[in-house]
């Protein structure tokens, strides 16, 4: 079977006879098999999905088939999906089945898509490489000896190497253009409280959102349109209308972007992920569209927010693992609190530790307004610059991340060197706005380069129109 | 900012989290490099600016308050670690 890169082309196949799900849940299950040792799936949903794709092939024939019948998806590992299990990567999970569906799973499963699996990706989101998940390391398909990105590294893989043909991955600080920039796939973080979180586990409650991986702008599009919009089980969700976003993909006119100087002249940055950057912005000028550098000296400043605020929110979302109501419980404690901190302490893996550990610390009232409400005040500066920048620019580009895809252990003994990777993608994060990454070339090595796209908050259509014409052009 | 014995015993109380010797060693270490590294805030000057603290476009969106049963008690008990008919089970409070 060819290797499908839109759903457009899927749903005009079935419609020939070319195809069927079926057809494509087995050719997709085929490719799993073939590509364990990656790593990127804990869990197959086999047999279930092949009684669905015949279902919803007779939907087809009889016409009554919804507007995703015959995509094949995955669900990182922290998204609910009734009574099936859900671990977050996490030993402290062990033995958890989800007792109700996320909402966007569910909308997905109302226009009928097929869901296949389960993705690998860091324990509880907490990652840049895929190595912190308790069920091992998860590997890039373009070169074993490198990670696929994190934190959402499982699902992008299962993008990369045509196991499904869209995943849905969660971006706290970047981690679905992180990876996809790693991957050479298109992955969305859409603006803050654009989509329901219900159903989805808390990592940062300030800055989480479930992103999208896809091959293409327009499928991104087609299922952020169905995904988002207002929710009654979540009271954070954004009231607005969704605009119909695949219809409206047409990009006229011409752009004002900014990059920020500091990103380019960065001492960490890749000189081959600098040209290609420098390569896109001079197209993009010489197509007519207005390409100006400005200043952004908060760029130093935006990691160590988003690292305090966001450990600081996981030390308290992460509480509730504690081998009461659900997950792992050690049986080493004597007493109730021992029980706690045993089962914690056991069931935790290294890095979470280390969040819950600084998250607790900034919060602790010796030191809360010295770090936490500090970070929160930067957080308005970084937020406010960032907003000002995008009522003068459409656009704010800048490189995904500051390297290609590492390789497996090379950053795993320095936490930090390991937080660096997140440099170019938290400011989004920070600012709660769309961003987007889209492939960008390949290095030397053969590795994808992405290349990030930031719009201002609720500008997804913008956003999503301009990537694509990029990627047509 | 260095981090010592005491503070990380009394951090990770809070934390409902224990530490050996050796990881703990290791943990002191880590969370000093970090904060040593996010002292690099205070080089922002943030006089007179407010703490950012809800990123909610909209607040107070209230829907009717329904009486409905989301998760029926079976259900809600289904993932326990130890359990009776009725309730989760948990290890003795008081000694």
């Amino acid at each position: 079977m060819k290797k499908y890169t839109s759903y457009f082309q899927i749903r005009e196949d079935i419609e020939k006879g070319i195809t069927s799900c079926q057809k494509l849940v087995n050719y997709y299950l085929k490719n799993i098999h073939a590509k364990k040792h990656l790593n990127c799936f804990l869990e197959v949903y086999r047999d279930e999905a092949l009684a669905r794709a015949e279902q919803i092939d007779q939907k087809l024939t009889r016409g009554q088939a919804g507007r995703l019948a015959g995509m094949v998806i995955a669900l990182k590992d922290v998204l609910c999906y009734k009574d099936h299990a859900l671990q977050a990567g996490s030993k402290i999970l062990q033995g958890f089945e989800s007792q109700f569906t996320a909402t966007a799973v569910q909308r997905l499963l109302d226009e009928d898509v097929i869901i296949i699996g389960r993705n690998n990706c860091d324990e509880f989101a907490m990652g840049s490489s895929c190595e912190n998940s308790a069920y091992g390391p998860v590997l890039n398909d373009l070169d074993h000896e490198r990670v696929p990105g994190g934190s959402s590294g499982g699902a992008a893989v299962a993008v990369q190497t045509d196991m499904c043909l869209v995943s849905l991955g969660t971006d706290t600080g970047g981690s679905v253009r992180q990876p996809a920039s790693f991957c050479g796939i298109v992955g969305l973080k859409p603006t803050y409280s654009r989509i329901s979180r219900y159903g989805l586990l808390a990592y940062a409650s300030s800055f989480d959102i479930i992103g999208i991986f896809s091959h293409c702008v327009k499928d991104c599009a087609l299922v952020l349109e169905i995904i988002a919009g207002n929710d009654e089980f979540d009271s954070t969700v954004s009231q607005k209308e969704v605009p119909s976003y695949s219809t409206d993909l047409n990009y006229s006119g011409k752009a004002k972007i900014a990059y920020i100087k500091e990103t380019l002249v960065n001492h960490g940055l890749n000189s081959e992920v600098k040209n290609k950057t420098l390569e896109k912005l001079d197209f993009l000028s010489h197509q007519g569209h207005t390409v100006e550098a400005v200043d952004f000296p908060l760029l130093d400043y935006v990691l160590p927010t988003y690292y305090i605020l966001t450990t600081a929110e996981a030390s308290s979302n992460l509480s509730r693992y504690d081998g009461v109501k659900y997950g792992y419980r050690s049986s080493n404690g004597h007493n109730l609190e021992s029980m706690y901190k045993k089962t914690r302490s056991e069931g935790f893996g290294e890095e979470v530790i280390r969040r819950i550990m600084l998250g607790t610390f900034v919060l602790s009232a010796n030191y809360y307004d010295a770090y936490y409400t500090k970070a929160q005040k930067v957080r308005r500066l970084i937020k406010e610059k960032t907003k000002k920048l995008l009522s003068h620019y459409d656009f704010i580009m800048l490189p995904t991340s500051p390297t290609t895809a590492f390789k497996l252990g090379e950053h795993t003994s320095n936490p930090l060197e390991m937080y660096l990777a997140d440099l170019f993608t938290v400011q989004a994060s920070v600012a709660g706005i769309p961003s987007i990454s889209i492939p960008n070339g390949l290095d030397s090595n053969g590795m994808p380069i992405g290349l990030q796209i930031m719009a201002d908050d609720f500008q997804e259509a913008n956003l999503l129109a301009f990537s694509k014409y990029i990627m047509d052009n | 900012m260095e981090i010592d014995r005491k503070v990380l015993q009394k951090i990770a109380h809070l934390a409902r989290l224990e530490f050996d010797q050796n990881s703990e060693k290791q943990m002191i270490a880590s969370l000093s490099e970090i904060l040593d590294w996010v002292d690099k805030l205070n080089e922002v000057d943030t006089t007179n600016v407010e703490p950012l603290t809800n990123m909610s476009h909209e607040s107070n969106v209230l829907r009717e308050d329904i009486a409905q049963e989301p998760l029926d008690h079976e259900r809600g008990l289904k993932n326990a670690p130890q359990r009776d008919a009725d309730y989760f089970r948990v290890p003795k409070v008081l000694e």
